[in-house]
């Protein structure tokens, strides 16, 4: 599957028997693979029990070995139970979201990095102090600047609280980033003509691109996975995204488990894409995020 | 910023911060303000007044506080917030940790095993929650297990049963959180000296030894920011309990947040469920200045 994409150059050498690091070997894979397949288990479970009938399970249990193969749930799931409808909602947030947010932030990393804004360390550090509030302490207040900018219960809504929760974080590693980049790349365009928007655009975005991509697969799974926002700033059940609708769907299908199965599928599809899409990016998106 | 400029050449740029470039820092400055800054100062105000979100709010002083301490479902919640914040810090460590030593070094399978091992950080807290509601029913997985090997006895209604929803969610948000630690520990170990590591092998220190006082020492900073980030994390924890039980059943595995959310969201005790909001940074607080500290260091390095 992955197994390549992690798997770091060998660094170290040890002197050992060859018998004794085939025993070594086969100890660490006689512990580590049934405690993956374990590790995985809950999450093959769900996928079997999405396409078992409810027949066999009302008459089986859910935990029996499936005797039925069907695209029932995931039918009803898409269909009825709205998570079609959500899913395109997910994505009508997601996209702009996260383009928005990767915009913004690095307009203020290039202003924050490549000149000398009085204060600049204090504003970054205040803009990412923000992004570590607990939002329980900004959901309230949200939910009424929203209603006064008119916005309240429409996508708008999401796609800023979610931009603007996010931007300290993301500005703080593109800062980072950006930083790094050598000034003399820049000094040269300054001295060709270059003005700062120019700089901006032909030389410090294209070097971010691992950054941007790394940070946007983590801004990605972090947005449409969100949902304390979306229960916060929407109200009519029609414009909810996917996590919040699955929540919904649950109250709705109780005991219908194979259609609850199929919705929490839909709803991990699109983040496992990501992941596996983008998982060398991911990863190092996460580790920007603890090394900061 | 740059160490290469001479002191005139940043004096010159001291002098000329374009008006665009003013523009840049401005507009995404103002959405946060806007967003978090402003919403997060009108938070300390409501949690002085009572409000139902009709008409004005009235300023009550310090009663929301004073009703908060004598509020047993509260009490309970933050009870359930220290044992979350133990238990899921603890459990993601020592698993994240652990896994983390295990895969550390290069061998056929580990870019498999740790793939598997962090693949459920994708899924969303929700996601994870109905995974787990699916293993937890009475006839679920893991009361057909627990028949399986005879010890039938122990079946429950897990996320039902007052004395083990409040567990049996965080079993499920562990299972979600230690690849992300793994990930952490896998980092901060990459860039230990393996030298020092053989080194002390040479010298004839055993597996524990290494890792206690040659490995473990190296860890100081993932360590710091594992342990905030798992407590600002542990006071944010929302989606899940909201997924799995809601707080129930009889509150048995309420967390401030959720009994925030109920109060704000559900009975409009805006003033009150701010007060809650207001409690959970102030716990907040220690960690995510830790935090910053950190980054602090990282930034002038």
């Amino acid at each position: 599957m992955t197994a390549a994409t992690l798997t770091r150059p060998a660094s170290e050498q040890t002197a050992e028997t060859p018998a004794n690091r085939k025993r070594r070997r086969w100890v660490f894979h006689a512990v580590m693979a049934p405690l993956t397949l374990l590790w995985v288990a809950p999450m093959i479970f769900v996928l079997v029990l999405a396409f078992r009938s409810f027949d066999d399970i009302a008459q089986n249990g859910t935990a029996a070995w499936p005797s039925s193969f069907t695209f029932q749930g995931f039918k009803t799931a898409l269909g009825t139970g709205a998570m079609g409808r959500a899913l395109w909602i997910s994505i009508q947030v997601t996209v702009p979201a996260v383009l928005l947010s990767l915009l913004l932030a690095s307009w203020a990393a290039y202003a924050l990095s490549r000149y000398a804004v009085p204060g600049r360390r204090i504003i970054l550090l205040t803009m990412l102090a923000g992004n570590l509030l607990p939002p329980q302490i900004l959901l309230i207040p949200v939910s009424r600047v929203m209603e006064s900018l008119g916005i309240y219960d429409t996508l708008v809504a999401l796609v800023a609280i979610h931009v603007g929760f996010g931007l300290g974080f993301y500005t703080f590693v593109l800062h980072g980033f950006m930083r790094s980049i050598p000034s003399e790349l820049t000094e040269a365009a300054r001295i060709d003509g270059a003005g700062p928007v120019q700089i901006y655009a032909r030389i410090i975005m294209p070097l971010c691109r691992p950054s941007l991509a790394a940070l946007g697969a983590l801004a990605t799974t972090w947005i449409f996975n969100d949902l304390i926002w979306a229960i916060t700033v929407l109200r009519t059940e029609a414009k909810l995204p996917v996590t919040a609708a699955l929540l919904n769907l649950q109250g709705g299908y109780v005991s219908n488990w194979n259609v609850v199965a199929a919705a929490s599928v839909v709803a991990a599809i699109p983040t496992a894409i990501v992941f596996f899409a983008f998982q060398r990016h991911f990863v190092s998106g996460l580790l920007m995020g603890s090394t900061k | 910023m740059t160490t290469v400029a001479a002191p005139r050449g940043r004096r010159d740029r001291q002098r000329a911060v374009p008006a665009v470039v003013w523009l840049f820092l401005l507009i995404p400055a103002l959405v946060e303000i806007g967003m978090v800054f402003w919403p997060a100062l009108n938070s300390f105000y409501l949690s002085l007044t009572k409000w139902n979100g009709l008409g004005a709010a009235q300023p009550v002083g310090l009663d929301n506080f004073r009703d908060l301490f004598s509020d047993d479902v509260f009490r309970g919640a933050l009870k359930n917030n220290v044992i979350w914040a133990i238990g899921f810090g603890g459990l993601s460590v020592l698993g994240g940790l652990g896994l983390a030593l295990a895969l550390n070094k290069p061998r056929r399978g580990v870019g498999l095993y740790r793939s598997a091992i962090y693949l459920p950080m994708v899924f969303s807290l929700a996601v994870t929650g109905l995974f787990w509601r699916v293993q937890y029913q009475p006839d679920g997985t893991i009361n057909t297990l627990l028949g399986a090997v005879g010890l039938s006895g122990l079946e429950k209604q897990w996320l039902a049963d007052p004395d083990t929803a409040l567990y049996a969610v965080l079993v499920a948000a562990v299972w979600r959180q230690v690849g992300y630690v793994m990930v952490l520990y896998l980092a901060g170990l990459k860039s230990t000296d393996p030298t020092l590591d053989d080194a002390s092998a040479v010298d004839g220190a055993g597996a524990w030894q290494r890792f206690r006082y040659v490995t473990w020492p190296q860890l100081k900073g993932v360590n710091t920011v594992v342990f905030a980030v798992t407590v600002i994390d542990s006071l944010r924890t929302f989606d899940i309990v909201w997924a799995m039980t809601q707080g129930g059943p009889y509150h048995s595995s309420e967390l401030l947040s959720t009994y925030m959310f109920q109060q704000g969201f559900t009975f409009l005790n805006l003033g009150y469920a701010s007060a809650i909001a207001v409690v959970i940074f102030a716990l907040a607080l220690v960690f995510i200045i830790t935090y910053l500290i950190r980054a602090t260091k990282e930034e002038a390095s």
